[in-house]
C-alpha cells in the first residue's frame, strides 16, 4: 500500500500547485482549498487507528538510491501515528484559524505554500524509517520554519529570529547527521528498525557514545532544550498560527520524537538516562522561571513551551531506564514515564495550541500582547476568556482538565525515579521530584498571569484605544475544538490511552509488560502526587499574589550574562573574523592573487610529488638530441631570461616573438606541420598587435619594488618552474597509463580524413572546436567593443 | 630530447611566473603569452617526440607521432591568441581611461 508515501508527498504537491491555482481563483481565499489537505490526511491517519490499536504496523517501501541503501521507507507505528495525527489535526485547525487571522495585505500563496511544505516535511520526519530520508525531511522542517518565521520579512526582528532558529537547528541537524553516519558505520544499515535490532551488543563500540551525543544534540536544538532554547522566543516573530503550529505543537516536538524513536537504540545506558533527564529538568525549570518575568504574552508562551518540552524530555529520560531493567517490576515502573511523556505530548499540543490561538485573538482584536497594557478583557471577550481559562488551568495541572492527568503521572514518574534502587539511583535522586515540583509551582504562577493579568483587573482604556470585540466565529472554532479536547481528554483519557498510547508504548518497549497503566484514573486516593498538586496550588497562589514583592530576584542575573548575549557575541565575532580574513587576502591586487595561486600550486603539487615518492628521473625513453635542437633550446633560454632584464618594451615584445617563432621551428622538427603553420600565423598577428598597442602605451618605468619583495617573487617563480620541470620529468620517465592515441589513427575509416590532427579537430572533438570558435568570437566582440566603446566621463570624476 | 624540452619548459614558466608577479600590465600580458608557449611545449613533450612521421596517413609510414597532443595544442594556440588579443586591447583601453599601466594604481578605480 503506497498510500502512506502518498500522504507525505501530497502536501508538497499541493505547495507546488498553490501559486498556479492562486492566480486563477481571483478573490476566493485559497486557505479554504488548503484546508482540505490536512483534513483529508487527518481522515486517512484516523482510519489507521484501528490497525495500530490492534498492535499492527504498516511499512511501505520505495527504492530511492538502492545502491547506497537509501530507500524511501515509510513506517507507521503507534508513535508515528500520534505525531501524524497531531501534525494533520493541529494543522487543520491552524489553517482554518489563519484564514481569519491573516490580513488581506499578507501574501496568502507564500504563507500556505510554506505551511504545506512544513506539513509534508514533518510527516516525512515522523514516518521515515530510513535515517537519510529522516535527515532530509528534518532539515526541510528547519527551512520551512525559517521561511515562516521570516514571513513578515520587512521586520528586522523577524529576520533576526529566522536566522537564529536556522543557525541553531541546522547546527544540531548537522551534528545529528554525523551521528547517523556513525550509526551506519556501526550497524551497516540505515533502517531505524534494523538499527534497533542490531544495537543490543554495540554498547562497547567506540562510536556508541559519540553517535548518541551527536544525535541528542540534534534533538535538543530542535526541541529548544537548555541551553539551545534561545531561538524559540525569537521565533515568536512569526504569525501566531505559525507559532501555534510549528513552535509549540509539532516542529519542536520533532526532537522529542527523535529521542523517543531512539530510546530502543540507546536507552538503558546511564549516559542516555542522565543526559536527557538532567537537560530536561533544567529546561523545565529555567523555561518556567523565565516565563514568569515576560511581559509579552507570546514570549511568555514561548518560554512556557520550552519548559513543557523539558518536562516531556525528562520523562523520556527517566523512562529509558526501563530498557535497563527489562521485563521486571522496575522496568514497568520506569516505562510509565514514557507513557506519561506520550500522554503529555498530546495534552501539551491541545492546551498550548489553544493558548496561542487565544493570544492571537487578543493581539488581533486588541492590538497589543503586552501584559502591562492588558486587563479587564473578561467582560469584552467572554468566549476567548473561557478558552484561556481552560488552556491555562490545564497547563497548570488543575483537575477536570487533561493537564492534571499527565502532570500527576509526571510526579509519579519523578517519585519513582528518585526512590528506585539500582544502577541509576544516586544520593541526588531526591532532587528530581523537588525540581519537578518547584518548576510546577512556577508553571502555576505564569498560567495564572495569563488569565488574571489579561482578563481580570481594570481595563486601561488609555493604553488600548479601540474597544475590543469578539473575533469572527471562524477564529473561535479552532480554539473551541481544542478546549473541548482538553476537557474531553480528562473525562475519557482511556480512549486515547487504549487506542494510541498503549500500542505506541508497547512498540517502543517490546517485551516489557505492564509498563502502561491498566487505565488512566483521575482519582488515586490521597497520595503524594495529590499532595504535591495541592501544595502547588496553595504556594503558587500565595506567590502569584505577592509577585510584585519578590520579582526583584530576576535582577540577580547580571545583565549581559545570558545565552542570547553569547549567541550574539558569537555571531558578530564570527562575522568580523570572516570579514577580517576576507579583507586580508581580497586586496584587489592582481599580483598578490597570483602570488597566492602560485604558492598554492607549488605547495600542493610539489608537496604531493615529494610526499608520494613520485619523483623519478630517467632518460631512457628519450629521443636523441641533435645539435640544431640544442642550439635552438639555448637560444630560447637566453631570450627568455633576457626578457626579464630588458628595460625596453620594444625588445621585450620582439623577444617574445623570437620565442614564438622558435617554437614553430620546434613544431616542424617534431613532425607537427599543422602546428607549425598555425603558430607562425598567430605569432605574426600577436606581435603586430603588441606593437600596435605599444604605440599607445607609456614607456616602462622601473618597478618601485623593494629588493626583498623582488627576491621573494623570484624565489617563488623559480620554485614554480622547478615544480613544473620535476613533475614533467617524473611523468616522462614513467608509463603510468596506456596511450589512447591509437584509436585516432583509424581516422580514415572512422572519419574519412587522412590528416589525423584535422580529423580530431573537425570530427572526433568537433564540439570542442565549435566552442573554441565561440571563444574566438566572444574575444572578437570584446576587442571590437573595447575599441569602439565611448565611456561617458562623469563630471568631477576623480582620476586624470 | 623530451627531458631537454621539459627543462626548457621549466625555464620558460619561471620567466612567465616572474612576469606575472609584476605590476606592469604589459609585463603581465607577456607573462601569459610565454606561459602558453611553455604549456604547448609541455603537452607536446608528454606525447613523446620524434618517434614516427607526421600524422598524415598519406605518408604511409610505419608509425606516426602522437596526433592527440597536436590537436590539443592547436586548440590551445588559438585560445591563447584570443585571450592575449583581448587583454592587450583591455590594457590599451584601461590606459586611455585611467592614464596608467600600473595595476596597483588601477586598483579600486570604480567610476560607479
Amino acid at each position: 500500500m503506497q498510500l502512506l508515501i502518498l500522504s507525505i508527498l501530497l502536501p508538497f504537491l499541493a505547495a507546488a500547485l498553490i501559486p498556479l491555482i492562486h492566480r486563477r481563483i481571483g478573490n476566493f481565499n485559497i486557505g479554504w482549498l488548503v484546508l482540505s489537505i490536512p483534513v483529508l490526511l487527518f481522515g486517512f491517519f484516523a482510519s489507521q487507528i484501528p490497525m495500530v490499536s490492534s498492535r499492527e504496523t504498516l511499512l511501505t517501501s520505495v527504492e530511492w538510491i538502492p545502491s547506497l541503501g537509501i530507500n524511501f521507507n515509510a513506517y507507521l507505528d503507534g508513535l508515528s501515528l500520534i505525531m501524524a495525527l497531531l501534525i494533520t489535526g493541529v494543522g487543520s485547525l491552524v489553517v482554518l484559524y489563519s484564514i481569519y487571522y491573516l490580513s488581506p495585505t499578507d501574501s496568502f500563496p507564500h504563507f500556505y505554500a510554506y505551511l504545506l511544505l512544513f506539513m509534508g516535511a514533518m510527516l516525512g520526519v515522523v514516518l521515515s524509517d530510513n535515517l537519510m530520508v529522516l535527515y532530509v525531511f528534518w532539515e526541510l522542517t528547519s527551512i520551512s520554519s525559517f521561511l515562516l518565521i521570516a514571513f513578515w520579512y520587512h521586520r528586522k526582528n523577524s529576520r533576526y529570529g529566522a536566522q537564529k532558529s536556522l543557525l541553531i537547528t541546522v547546527f544540531g541537524g548537522f551534528a545529528m547527521f554525523a551521528g547517523f553516519l556513525m550509526l551506519y558505520a556501526m550497524t551497516g544499515t540505515l533502517s531505524i528498525r534494523e538499527t534497533a535490532a542490531a544495537m543490543g551488543q554495540l554498547t562497547e563500540h567506540a562510536l556508541f557514545y559519540p553517535a548518541m551525543f551527536l544525535i541528542l544534540l540534534g534533538a535538543f536544538t530542535k526541541s529548544a532544550q537548555f541551553p539551545f532554547h534561545i531561538w524559540l522566543p525569537d521565533a515568536m516573530e512569526a504569525p501566531t498560527p505559525v507559532s501555534a503550529y510549528l513552535h509549540s505543537a509539532t516542529m519542536v516536538k520533532a526532537g522529542i520524537y527523535l529521542v523517543a524513536r531512539f530510546t530502543p537504540i540507546f536507552g538503558g545506558t546511564s549516559a542516555w538516562f542522565w543526559t536527557i533527564t538532567i537537560v530536561g529538568l533544567v529546561t523545565l525549570f529555567w523555561g518556567a522561571f523565565c516565563a514568569i518575568r515576560q511581559t509579552d504574552l507570546k514570549a511568555l508562551l514561548a518560554y512556557s513551551t520550552i519548559s513543557q518540552l523539558g518536562l516531556i524530555m525528562s520523562l523520556l529520560g527517566m523512562g529509558s531506564a526501563a530498557l535497563h531493567y527489562g521485563n521486571t517490576e522496575a522496568g514497568a515502573l520506569y516505562g510509565l514515564a514514557i507513557f506519561a511523556a506520550l500522554f503529555h505530548l498530546v495534552n501539551h499540543s491541545t492546551f498550548k495550541g489553544a493558548l496561542f490561538m487565544v493570544v492571537g485573538i487578543i493581539d488581533h482584536q486588541v492590538g497589543t500582547r503586552d501584559i502591562r497594557r492588558l486587563g479587564g478583557l473578561m467582560a469584552l471577550l467572554p468566549v476567548t476568556f473561557t478558552f484561556a481559562v481552560i488552556g491555562s488551568f490545564s497547563m497548570a495541572g488543575l483537575p477536570l482538565l487533561n493537564g492534571f492527568l499527565s502532570k500527576e503521572m509526571f510526579f509519579t514518574a519523578s517519585l519513582n525515579a528518585a526512590s528506585m534502587p539500582g544502577l541509576f539511583s544516586t544520593s541526588w535522586g531526591w532532587l528530581i521530584p523537588v525540581i519537578a515540583w518547584l518548576a510546577s509551582v512556577l508553571t502555576f504562577i505564569y498560567a495564572m498571569i495569563i488569565v488574571f493579568r489579561t482578563f481580570l483587573g481594570n481595563r486601561d482604556s488609555k493604553a488600548v484605544e479601540k474597544r475590543p470585540v469578539e473575533p469572527p466565529i471562524g477564529m473561535l472554532i479552532s480554539p473551541a475544538i481544542l478546549s473541548i479536547l482538553i476537557v474531553g481528554l480528562f473525562f475519557a483519557p482511556n480512549l486515547l490511552g487504549d487506542h494510541l498510547l498503549k500500542p505506541a508504548l508497547e512498540q517502543l518497549l517490546p517485551g516489557i509488560s505492564g509498563a502502561s497503566p491498566d487505565s488512566i484514573y483521575a482519582w488515586h486516593g490521597v497520595n503524594t502526587e495529590l499532595l504535591m498538586t495541592i501544595g502547588i496550588v496553595l504556594i503558587g497562589s500565595v506567590l502569584f499574589i505577592t509577585f510584585d514583592r519578590w520579582k526583584v530576584i530576576f535582577k540577580i542575573q547580571p545583565a549581559g550574562w545570558t545565552f542570547n548575549a553569547l549567541y550574539n557575541y558569537a555571531l558578530t565575532s564570527s562575522e568580523n573574523a570572516a570579514s577580517f580574513v576576507t579583507r586580508s587576502y581580497m586586496t584587489g591586487r592582481l599580483h598578490q592573487y597570483f602570488f597566492y595561486i602560485l604558492l598554492f600550486f607549488v605547495v600542493s603539487t610539489g608537496g604531493t610529488l615529494l610526499l608520494s615518492d613520485a619523483l623519478s628521473i630517467s632518460f631512457v625513453q628519450d629521443a636523441p638530441i641533435s645539435i640544431y635542437e640544442l642550439m635552438l633550446v639555448i637560444v630560447m633560454i637566453i631570450t627568455a631570461i633576457s626578457i626579464l632584464f630588458t628595460r625596453s618594451r620594444l625588445s621585450a615584445i620582439l623577444m617574445n616573438g623570437v620565442l614564438g617563432y622558435s617554437i614553430s621551428i620546434f613544431f616542424v622538427l617534431f613532425r607537427a606541420p599543422d602546428l607549425a603553420l598555425t603558430q607562425l600565423v598567430i605569432e605574426t598577428v600577436t606581435t603586430a598587435l603588441f606593437l600596435l598597442c605599444f604605440n599607445y602605451l607609456p614607456e616602462w618605468k622601473r618597478e618601485p619594488l623593494p629588493k626583498r619583495k623582488k627576491a621573494r617573487n623570484a624565489g617563488l617563480a623559480i620554485a614554480g618552474g622547478l615544480v613544473i620541470t620535476l613533475t614533467g620529468l617524473s611523468v616522462n620517465s614513467a608509463d603510468l597509463f596506456e596511450t589512447i592515441s591509437g584509436y585516432f589513427q583509424n581516422s580514415y575509416e572512422l572519419a574519412g580524413g587522412q590528416n589525423i590532427v584535422n580529423s580530431i579537430l573537425g570530427d572526433f572533438r568537433a564540439l570542442d572546436t565549435m566552442l573554441e570558435g565561440l571563444v574566438l568570437f566572444i574575444a572578437g566582440i570584446g576587442v571590437y567593443t573595447l575599441i569602439r566603446l565611448k565611456l561617458k566621463k562623469e563630471a568631477g570624476a576623480d582620476g586624470d | 630530447m623530451e627531458s631537454l624540452i621539459i627543462i626548457l619548459v621549466g625555464v620558460l614558466s619561471t620567466v612567465a611566473f616572474y612576469l606575472l608577479l609584476s605590476r606592469n600590465i604589459v609585463r603581465v600580458i607577456l607573462g601569459t603569452a610565454i606561459l602558453s608557449h611553455a604549456a604547448h611545449l609541455m603537452i607536446l613533450a608528454m606525447g613523446g617526440l620524434k618517434i614516427g612521421s607526421a600524422p598524415l596517413l598519406g605518408e604511409e609510414a610505419e608509425t606516426y607521432v602522437d596526433a592527440l597532443p597536436q590537436a590539443l595544442i592547436l586548440t590551445a594556440i588559438v585560445i591563447s591568441f584570443a585571450v592575449t588579443a583581448f587583454i592587450l586591447v583591455l590594457a590599451y583601453r584601461a590606459y586611455q581611461e585611467l592614464g596608467t599601466d600600473d595595476l596597483e594604481e588601477m586598483r579600486g578605480t570604480d567610476n560607479e
